[in-house]
């Protein structure tokens, strides 16, 4: 940081006595110090990954992991000290229980919560049931109304994240693996879109943030590539577990803009995008942020 | 997309009226990366510069910058060149630019616009995520701007 810092104030300098205009644009990310994230001392995550061609400006992919503090890595690396866990066992009592008029559970038709090992590593993708591009919310929500009789939970409420991290939890480990066909390409296409417009009074886009500046301090934060295959996130900040399109809805707020709505086909597409952006880390989820 | 272009409108065709003696945004004239004229007919107060540099509902420069002066103020962000001696790399009217609009004097820079109302994509009512009632005032008012330039002329190596 430091080099860069004389060298864009020596270009000041140099552009200052000639004419300012089109100065730097230079990108300032930083990698990460890389380390292992092995979790309860057996379970090693990919954490750095190679991008797929033509989907972001990434030279590598970087697990949010790498960037948090060393307390806050430690907590991700126990589950007995992950507080996102949690969560994970009020879910495990919510698959178990019947609810709605069909007097049916989770567990009634999809058996043990490891039938889902895979589901995390690939969505959101084209649902054959709901018969559009979904995210886990969704096929969840689908299920509670469709097939149980039973209310809709609310897109980012605790039941919701909890069910979500107890389903990502079966995945941990399988590198993410989220594919864009025909179906979904305009979807997907919106979301890059989405990803690089500047918006709000203060006119930042999410490449601003998480391509350009990785690994750099905003204020006391330090900035991560903005990856989503570490979620649910469990953030110390507010004690509890978080979504993604909470998160993204915090993101697009910071930059003084007027945001979407969680669960609105903006944030599927946006997550649609994210997710591609992350092909080959591990799942992580639930992860731990601060 | 719709929306965003809707909001555009709204902000193009609502006007800002400025305090009288003041140029208002749309009239700041730039000349070769530099504001010659100041803002306001008012002298710029260099204290009151250095807590809009430093307070996060003002200017909150330092969540990009670090300032070694104002090592009072935790958490110095370093996403952009460091202020430090500021004040010799720059003339008054270039620092009044890059307040201004940072925009007309690094090409596609991430640091934001301070005195301009728009147009804008998604704008929003501050930090609450909603969107706004009207046109938005610029992010600092011509005194802060004259403020901080002051400020950031005292910043000398
Ligand atoms: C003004 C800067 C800024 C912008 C713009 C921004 N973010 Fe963030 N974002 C942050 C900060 C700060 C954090 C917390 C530290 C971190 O993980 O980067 C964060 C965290 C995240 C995380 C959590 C990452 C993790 O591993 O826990 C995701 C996901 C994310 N952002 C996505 C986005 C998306 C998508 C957009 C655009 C819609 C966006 N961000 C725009 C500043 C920004
Ligand atoms: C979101 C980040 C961000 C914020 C907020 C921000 N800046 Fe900047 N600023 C930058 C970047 C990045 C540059 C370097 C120009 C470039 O290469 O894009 C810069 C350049 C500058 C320069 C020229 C420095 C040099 O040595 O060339 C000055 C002066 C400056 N900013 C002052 C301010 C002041 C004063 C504020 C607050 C009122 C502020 N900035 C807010 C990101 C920011």
């Amino acid at each position: 940081m430091k080099n860069r810092v004389t060298l864009k104030g020596a270009f000041g300098v140099a552009a200052a006595a000639v004419t300012m205009a089109a100065a730097s644009t230079a990108l300032a990310e930083t990698a990460p110090p890389i380390k292992d994230l092995i979790i309860n001392g057996e379970e090693k995550m990919i954490v750095v990954a190679k991008p797929q061609p033509g989907v972001s400006n990434l030279d590598m992919e970087y697990d949010g992991w790498l960037f948090r503090s060393p307390e806050t890595q430690a907590l991700q690396m126990d589950d007995f000290e992950n507080p996102g866990m949690i969560f994970v066992e009020q879910a495990e009592e919510m698959w178990n229980t019947a609810e709605g008029s069909e007097g049916k559970s989770c567990a009634s038709c999809h058996g043990d919560p490891s039938s889902m090992k895979g589901v995390r590593a690939t969505y959101p993708k084209m649902s054959k049931s709901l018969g559009k591009l979904a995210t886990i919310e969704m096929e969840v929500n689908n299920c509670r109304t469709e097939r149980m009789g039973a209310e809709p939970w609310k897109y980012t409420g605790g039941k919701m994240v909890a069910m979500n991290a107890l389903i990502t939890l079966q995945s941990r480990g399988m590198p993410v693996d989220v594919r864009v066909d025909d179906s979904v390409r305009a979807n997907w296409e919106h979301g890059k879109e989405m990803y690089y417009t500047r918006t709000g009074q203060l006119e930042l886009s999410c490449a601003n943030c998480h391509e350009e500046n990785y690994g750099e301090r905003i204020r006391a934060d330090m900035l991560s590539q903005g990856q989503i295959n570490g979620f649910p996130a469990y953030r110390l900040k507010n004690g509890k577990l978080n979504g993604i399109h909470a998160r993204f809805k915090g993101c697009v707020r910071d930059t003084r803009a007027e945001t979407y709505k969680p669960g609105s086909q903006d944030f599927i597409d946006l997550e649609l995008y994210v997710a591609t952006r992350g092909n080959g880390l591990s799942v992580t989820g639930p992860s731990v942020r601060n | 997309m719709k929306r965003a272009m809707l909001s555009m409108a709204i902000l193009v065709a609502g006007t800002v009226s400025a305090t009288s003696g003041e140029i208002a945004p749309e009239d700041v004239v730039f000349k070769d990366g530099a504001v010659e004229t100041p803002l306001t007919d008012k002298p710029g107060d260099p204290a009151n510069g250095r807590k809009v540099v430093g307070t996060k509902k003002l200017g909150n420069c330092v969540a990009c910058h670090q300032v070694s002066e104002m090592s009072d103020v935790p958490f110095h962000g370093e996403i952009g060149p460091s202020l430090d001696g500021v004040g010799d790399r720059y003339t008054e009217a270039e620092l009044r630019a890059i307040l201004v609009d940072a925009k007309k004097v690094f090409d596609g820079t991430i640091m934001p616009s301070f005195y301009k109302t728009g147009p804008y994509i998604r704008p929003g009512k501050g930090f609450t995520g909603k969107a706004p009632d009207g046109p938005l005032p610029p992010l600092l008012t011509a005194q802060q701007i004259e403020d901080v330039v002051a400020y950031l002329k005292t910043l000398k190596e």
